[in-house]
């Protein structure tokens, strides 16, 4: 009886360590407290209503860079804690960790600042921007959005409910390869939770893929044919196209694993047939596209922000958009570079390591033509621009290592070394962590209403920069040294100590960075009558977004704009075009609803139960979801009408 | 520094760090000026300069981007020849062309630490290999255990041990000394103490210590019941020696995972996963 309730979830599963207890305590009291001003400041219905319940993308992207803000303290703790173990993990001393927590951390480090901190950042900044600049009031599908949030957010706390719940997280890596992730080398719970996270934030992201790629396609102002779209808005076009071609194959491994673990199937056993290598293949046919879904769209981000701070318009339009194209479709034909020690023979690595080299001339043109953009214009060195050079110099370096590693006799010498590690993170913090950094500080203002402050914007940038390079050059020595990664420990005689030491404290600098962001946050709230946007267009911007008022009302556009042209609100403002007499019409926009919550409860649920084999909630979870699904579709009536008169007026009083 | 990928202390280690500095020269002669002019424009074009031109229309011209794309492609063009040649020069199934007979080295991951067997010689190691200066080492490995990738940096190129597969790598020392070999590939709690002492000594040194390993009186002999004990899963293994070992031991363990008695498979090459060049049984 007992284990029919609880299936395999027993008092014994419950947390015990030193880290599950204290990450619980960590939550409850956050949680408490958060609850406590919540009730404090009568907000609860304002949350529920204003927010959570809501279908209006600024709401969402506001909602989405929150919680991957969150994520982010939880992926850069991990980060400390990696560092500090093995800085003093050496001879005789095994640290304060021992392995398997060790290697529970660096998964869970991987998984989270990809799949929670940059793609919850990107969807947080899409969610935000695509519709203004494309002229939209909505996106196609709002109840999906909504659902993608929510899926996107329960993928979030599964991932961070083994410190509560218990049970332990996967120690196999980001990726959980097999044999090692398989039933018989990793019995317990961990890399189900990690199936489960990736399964329910997967859908969410194939959702919010399918979502945004509609709406670019389908919702642009009248006049914006494909060849004037502004570039974030292509590059996000393409990162979703990238989003829907693979992720149902990431949904597709990640479930044929769980059937091999649950089922004691064999698609991935070294036993009975099954192929381990077929699922390294199949991770990375999903893997390497992923890097580029996080990147590509922050390339767009960068294109704004030189165009923008230039004075000029991006240099090479066409062939910036060649090249976001190229490299989409060359991301699909690398995948192999990932493991060129498997042994598949001199003619099949050295294809893939040639396609990998291609993707580099895309990259180098794009480099090129941001350089061209700055040539004869007037630089004005804001805190995204100071972000935009340190990418281009980072980036610089993190390619050639990257290049580097796509020669198969190279990288028989640096696979799986630090220097991979090294040069991975110098591609995602430089494109797309200082992307995301650039994006929010260039976008504040149009969504918040304010500009963040700039001086304290500087000191982190700094920071960061300095921080990054203390932590990963030491990285790139280590790695040619022999130093393999993901060690909890190393023996004295390797000399490997100093580099780890340096590289801790480069961790220090960064969680300085991270802090004085904070700060900066902060201290632009408190003081932002002082930087107030009261134009609508404070960086003397370019594209439609910066046409409408700031911050923006929540139907986007009072009148929406029309474009004959790439940058047409520039052209407008330099024509001196005066407003016209406007005539303002009805607005058909989405209701709040509680559905996606709902939605996410119960596919959570499932979840949870496929975990802890607790075969009825197995069957609510699978009846709720459904059933949610039945009375969304017959609800007639999610949209409602916003009088012209409304608009009238509350653009009179703005 | 001393170890590593830049101490190289073979061929194929020596090919790949020269590799390495060709390839990082290449892509500089491209990613130095261009940074110059990034710096350059910076400076130059920056808000405070009014002398500067300032031109917002200026957007190029079609010419302009072909040289655009024509820079990085030639540079990628020169890498694609060279990464072409050199990954078939340095495949590591390749035979170390020498006047010395190779020595073959059966290697077997589990978990965690190497299990070595010397064919010709009739012994077996754990977490330690000796072999002859100037002679090609031919290893075969397989895994009873989680994929793991076998890397003496020193000596050059990795490659994973997988069960029921076997790969092949050929290495050689070109001097006299003693290298760490290592696990790169995460495979469970006993990854980071998953190492090994490759000692290359001289050709009498090696005959040497192949006649006291095969001395029966102070090494055990690996039988198969040995082995299961060896194989339980055991962190941090000192170095182990076997003066003989069952000769099914090897081909036992690489089919212990093709034939199921679940399944009640055939044992055979049919039942062997088709997709693995150098495969052989």
């Amino acid at each position: 009886m007992i284990h029919f309730i609880f299936g395999t979830l027993t008092w014994d599963a419950l947390p015990h360590v030193w880290y599950t207890i204290g990450a619980t305590a960590s939550i409850a009291v956050g949680g408490l407290f958060f609850a406590g001003l919540l009730t404090y400041y009568k907000r609860w219905t304002w949350l529920w209503k204003e927010w959570l319940t809501s279908t209006d993308p600024k709401k969402i992207g506001i909602m989405y860079i929150v919680m991957a803000s969150l994520m982010f303290f939880r992926g850069a703790l991990d980060a400390a804690m990696i560092w500090l173990q093995q800085s003093i993990s050496v001879g005789s001393s095994q640290g304060y960790l021992d392995a398997t927590h060790f290697q529970q951390i660096f998964t869970a480090h991987g998984d989270i600042m990809v799949f929670f901190v940059a793609m919850g950042f990107f969807f947080g900044l899409m969610n935000l921007i695509i519709p203004l600049q494309i002229g939209s009031r909505d996106l196609a599908f709002p109840f999906l959005n909504s659902l993608g949030f929510w899926l996107y957010v329960a993928g979030a706390v599964f991932i961070n409910m083994f410190f509560v719940i218990g049970g332990e997280f996967a120690a196999s890596g980001w990726l959980s390869l097999p044999p090692l992730s398989e039933i018989m080398y990793s019995p317990g719970t961990g890399v189900d939770y990690w199936v489960w996270s990736l399964q329910i934030s997967g859908l969410g992201t194939l959702l919010g893929g399918i979502n945004f790629l509609v709406t670019i396609l389908k919702m642009r102002v009248k006049g914006m044919t494909l060849m004037k779209m502004p570039m974030f808005t292509w590059t996000s076009l393409c990162s979703m196209a990238l989003v829907i071609v693979s992720f149902p194959v990431l949904t597709a491994t990640t479930a044929l694993l769980w059937l091999d673990r649950f089922f004691g199937m064999h698609f991935f056993t070294t036993t009975a047939g099954g192929n381990p290598m077929m699922y390294v293949n199949l991770i990375w046919m999903w893997g390497h596209p992923e890097v580029y879904i996080l990147v590509i769209p922050a390339f767009g981000i960068f294109s704004e922000v030189v165009a923008t701070f230039s004075g000029k318009r991006i240099f090479g339009y066409v062939s910036m958009v060649c090249a976001t194209i190229c490299i989409t479709l060359l991301s699909f034909l690398v995948w192999l570079h990932h493991f060129f020690t498997m042994g598949a023979g001199a003619d099949v690595d050295a294809f893939f390591g040639i396609m990998t080299g291609v993707i580099a001339i895309p990259t180098a043109v794009q480099i090129f033509n941001w350089i061209a953009t700055m040539f004869r214009g007037r630089i004005r060195f804001t805190t995204p621009m100071m972000y935009f050079m340190g990418f281009v110099s980072l980036f610089t370096f993190g390619g050639m290592a990257g290049v580097l590693l796509s020669v198969p006799g190279a990288d028989f010498e640096l696979h799986n070394s630090l220097f991979l590690v090294a040069h991975f993170h110098t591609m995602i913090v430089s494109a797309a962590l200082f992307g995301i950094f650039a994006g929010i500080t260039y976008w504040c203002p149009k969504v918040m209403g304010f500009k963040l402050n700039e001086k304290i914007g500087r000191w982190a940038f700094w920071l960061w920069i300095v921080g990054f390079f203390a932590s990963f050059v030491p990285l790139y020595i280590l790695g040619f040294m022999g130093a393999t990664r993901r060690l909890d420990h190393y023996a004295a005689t390797t000399g490997y100590q100093p580099f780890f030491i340096i590289a801790g404290i480069g961790i220090c600098i960064i969680a300085a960075a991270a802090l004085v962001q904070v700060w900066q946050a902060i201290v632009s709230i408190k003081e932002r009558k002082q930087n107030l946007d009261t134009t609508g267009d404070p960086w003397d911007g370019r594209t439609l977004e910066w046409s409408t008022r700031s911050p923006v009302p929540f139907y986007n556009f009072a009148v929406l704009p029309e474009v004959d042209s790439r940058d047409a609100f520039w052209k407008a403002k330099k024509a001196g075009k005066s407003a016209e007499p406007v005539k303002y019409e009805d607005v058909e926009l989405p209701k709040n609803t509680a559905m996606a919550i709902y939605l996410s409860g119960f596919v959570f649920l499932f979840g949870f139960a496929a975990v802890w084999h607790i075969g009825w909630l197995a069957a609510v979870g699978l009846v709720g979801s459904v059933a949610c699904v039945i009375v969304r579709s017959f609800d007639e009536h999610t949209e409602y009408i916003l009088p012209a008169a409304d608009i009238e007026k509350m653009e009179k009083m703005a | 520094m001393s170890g590593g990928v830049f101490d190289p202390q073979g061929p194929i280690a020596l090919q790949e760090r020269n590799l390495i500095i060709l390839v990082v020269v290449i892509m500089l002669c491209v990613a130095i000026p261009m940074l110059i002019l990034l710096y350059t424009f910076a400076w130059k074009y920056r808000a405070g300069n009014k002398k500067a031109k300032y031109d917002p229309e200026h957007v190029g011209s079609a010419w302009r981007q072909l040289v655009w794309w024509a820079i990085p492609a030639v540079v990628i063009v020169v890498i694609a020849v060279i990464n072409w040649q050199s990954t078939h020069a340095l495949d590591p199934y390749k035979a170390i062309p020498s006047s010395n007979p190779p020595l073959t080295i059966q290697v077997v991951a589990l978990q965690w630490k190497w299990l070595f067997i010397y064919p010709a010689q009739g012994i077996a190691t754990v977490n330690y290999i000796q072999f002859p200066v100037n002679t090609p080492i031919h290893f075969e490995l397989t895994a009873d255990a989680p994929m793991s990738s076998f890397w003496i940096p020193e000596l050059g190129s990795q490659i994973y041990a997988m069960a029921a597969m076997q790969t092949q790598l050929d290495l050689e020392a070109s001097s006299i000394g003693e290298y760490t070999g290592k696990d790169t590939e995460i495979n469970g709690a006993g990854y980071a103490g998953m190492t090994f002492l490759a000692k290359s000594t001289s050709q009498a040194d090696f005959n040497a210590w192949v006649v006291s390993v095969q001395d029966a009186g102070t090494y055990p002999a690996l039988d198969l019941n040995t082995y299961n004990t060896l194989a339980e899963p055991s962190q941090n293994n000192p170095p182990a020696y076997y003066s003989s070992y069952d000769k099914d031991l090897y081909n036992t363990i690489l089919m212990k995972y093709a034939a199921s008695a679940a399944t009640g498979t055939v044992v055979g090459t049919s039942t062997m996963p088709a997709d693995m060049p150098g495969m052989q049984m």
